[in-house]
């Protein structure tokens, strides 16, 4: 047992400071091939950005960081955002400035009570006001495009308050990052 | 068809046949999906005053094969669907009369049936197509109203139907008939990627349906020309909102409006001269004019308010509009010209979507109350507003071109249909699409 168990203790530790090397940055590859490492074939690394970090790209598959959230929800013929929001466009904001090829179409949209036409109206007001802080906060113009899909593309399509809050929406959508 | 298929898969029999089974199963499914695609027509909502009419068969005088709907069910279905009249089944019928002289009027007295229409059918001289020739009698007084030819092409034989229809309707209540227009409306079938949505133009009774446009990417908004020519919709197959002006019967068309932002809501004016229109390119919508002979563009309001819908008033002196300047949705109306605009509704926190009637006399607004959206009516003179429709999500009001009905949109559960109410609200009729969410119906002026 004991030898059993030392044995084992020992494979864990070397194990454990294999993979904390892996961790450590590699010197950048030289143009020398160098021979492939046998050992530590299975050990795999995940990335850990910043979730905070908000002119970071991987964010926006981190679903602990803000950039990941690109839905705002508004209230029945309301475009104003709701305080909650903010701080996403904020962070979109911030990530729209510190990359100057990104390009942001803003998508509105209504729930289908009230008549179509109009709700492109309400579409259209809703994503000028994601516009609006995006310009505010620093995106540049030429950065944001806007359109409005009225009640004509639902997510949700029962007409009860569960479905319609989630099709008064605006969504931020990267057309480049 | 089939035998295309054939030739493109000419490599191996066995695939040949297998993929030809499965090509014609398929074409058969789909013919039959379109034939399927008509309005079926339903009353919901009856008229205890229906006045009883036999509309007797007609007899086939021409030479060419009878046809599969008979003229004289044509017409019974029309008068029924105006839910003024009350038809005679045809297996009810103790005597088919072709002339007046065998007309046997207390038979029908006795049938409690108030008129007789007889008829036959024959080809028109110089083979120009049928003549229905047909007369009207009271039963009471004896007395021939009518005694009329209408001619029509050998195609069609169902729109001559539909004159007969409108002349005896005119005779019998003043008003004139409005069974021989069309109606367009949008039909959105598929979820996600098979997404598709079609402009149809279907005949008022919802026979002869033919998509004049699909697209993968929403359609909305017809709009009929003041000759029933063309139709204006708004288009979003580029990406964002566009208007084109379509021909009806040659499919020819043409991008009038994508300007950045809203191009919607298209609104040909009664005298034919110009198109309503709301963009939002100088960032909220406005109601702008456009002169179709100069292209000439006039904007007609300016707030930061949604300003959209427009509809003209018959006389294409005035332009009523949808605007929440005032907090919520109402309608206002400016002259076309431009001018300052004033309110027009005052009930309710939802008012939208304004038709005015023929007549000028009547405004239908698609009518919010809470999560509740009917039909009202809204009398220019007494200012009265009438509820017409039991709701919950109705809207798209369209008046007939004899402003008897108004079509709109509701809904069945998740699915879009059309529905008629007579302007009085005594009678209402579901417009089944048998497949498909409907929407967005537009009654055709009256056309030729």
């Amino acid at each position: 047992m004991n030898t059993t168990w030392r044995f084992l203790l020992a494979f864990a530790i070397a194990g454990a400071i294999s993979a904390c090397k892996t961790t450590e940055p590699e010197p950048e590859p030289v143009a020398e091939p160098e021979p492939a490492p046998v050992v530590e074939r299975e050990v795999t690394t995940v990335a850990a950005p910043d979730p905070r970090d908000y002119t970071d790209a991987r964010n926006f598959e981190n679903s602990s960081s803000l950039l990941s959230k690109r839905v705002i929800y508004f209230d029945f013929d309301k475009s104003e955002v709701k305080a909650e929001y903010r701080a996403i466009v904020a962070a979109h904001a911030q990530y729209a400035a510190s990359h100057g090829s990104a390009r942001v179409t803003l998508e509105g949209h209504a729930d289908e009570r009230g008549t179509r036409e109009y709700n492109l109206g309400l579409g259209e007001r809703r994503s000028n006001a994601i516009s609006g802080l995006l310009s505010a906060a620093g995106t540049r113009g030429s950065q944001l495009d806007g359109v409005s899909y009225g009640e004509e593309r639902p997510v949700c399509r029962v007409s009860d308050e569960d479905c319609w809050w989630q099709n008064r929406r605006v969504e931020i959508v990267y057309t480049a990052r | 068809m089939c035998s295309n298929a054939k030739l493109i898969l000419y490599s191996d029999m066995t695939v040949i046949k297998n993929m030809q089974k499965i090509i014609c199963a398929l074409m058969m499914f789909l013919v039959s999906q379109l034939a399927q695609a008509k309005l079926e027509i339903e009353i919901v909502q009856g008229n205890a005053q229906a006045v009883p009419i036999a509309v007797i068969p007609m007899q086939w005088r021409a030479a060419g094969p009878l046809p599969l709907t008979g003229v004289a069910d044509v017409i019974s279905s029309d008068l029924y669907r105006s839910g003024l009249f009350a038809p005679m089944d045809e297996v009810d019928m103790v005597d088919r009369p072709v002339d007046a002289e065998s007309i046997r009027f207390g038979t029908w007295r006795l049938l409690k049936v108030d008129y007789v229409v007889i008829g036959w059918v024959n080809d028109a001289p110089g083979g120009r197509g049928y003549d229905i020739v047909y007369q009207l009698f009271d039963v009471h007084t004896q007395e021939r109203l009518l005694s009329q030819i209408t001619t029509v092409g050998f195609g069609d034989l169902r729109f001559g139907a539909h004159r007969v229809s409108d002349a005896i309707y005119e005779k019998l209540t003043g008003v004139p008939g409005a069974f021989s227009t069309r109606i367009a409306y949008v039909s959105a079938t598929g979820e996600g990627s098979t997404l598709n949505y079609q402009l149809f133009v279907a005949d008022a009774d919802g026979f002869n349906p033919q998509a004049i446009v699909g697209s993968p990417e929403p359609l909305l908004s017809p709009n009929w020309s003041h000759d029933g020519t063309k139709l204006a919709y708004v288009s979003f197959e580029k990406g964002n909102s566009e208007i084109y002006v379509q021909n009806v019967s040659t499919g020819q068309r043409d991008l009038v409006s994508s300007t950045k932002g809203i191009n919607g809501a298209p609104a040909f004016s009664p005298d034919g001269r110009f198109l309503a229109m709301t963009l939002s390119y100088s960032g909220n919508p406005e109601i702008y004019v456009r002169n179709l002979a100069t292209g000439q563009k006039n904007q007609l309001t300016q707030h930061w308010a949604i300003d959209t819908e427009p509809a003209w008033s018959p006389d294409s002196k005035w332009i009523y509009f949808t605007s929440d300047r005032g907090g919520k949705p109402q309608i206002y109306r400016v002259e076309s010209t431009g001018g300052t605009p004033t309110r027009v509704t005052r009930e309710g926190d939802y008012n939208a979507r304004a038709t005015i009637s023929p007549d000028g006399s009547r405004i239908a607004v698609a009518h919010g109350r809470g999560n509740e959206y009917r039909i009202a009516v809204l009398d220019n003179k007494t200012g009265r507003m009438r509820i017409l429709t039991p709701g919950v999500l109705d809207e798209s009001p369209s008046f007939a071109p004899n402003g008897s009905m108004v079509l709109y949109a509701t809904r069945e559960g998740v699915r879009g249909v059309l529905a008629a109410v007579s302007t009085d609200g005594n009678v209402r009729q579901r417009l089944i699409l048998t497949e498909g969410d409907v929407r967005e119906p537009a009654w055709s002026p009256v056309i030729r």
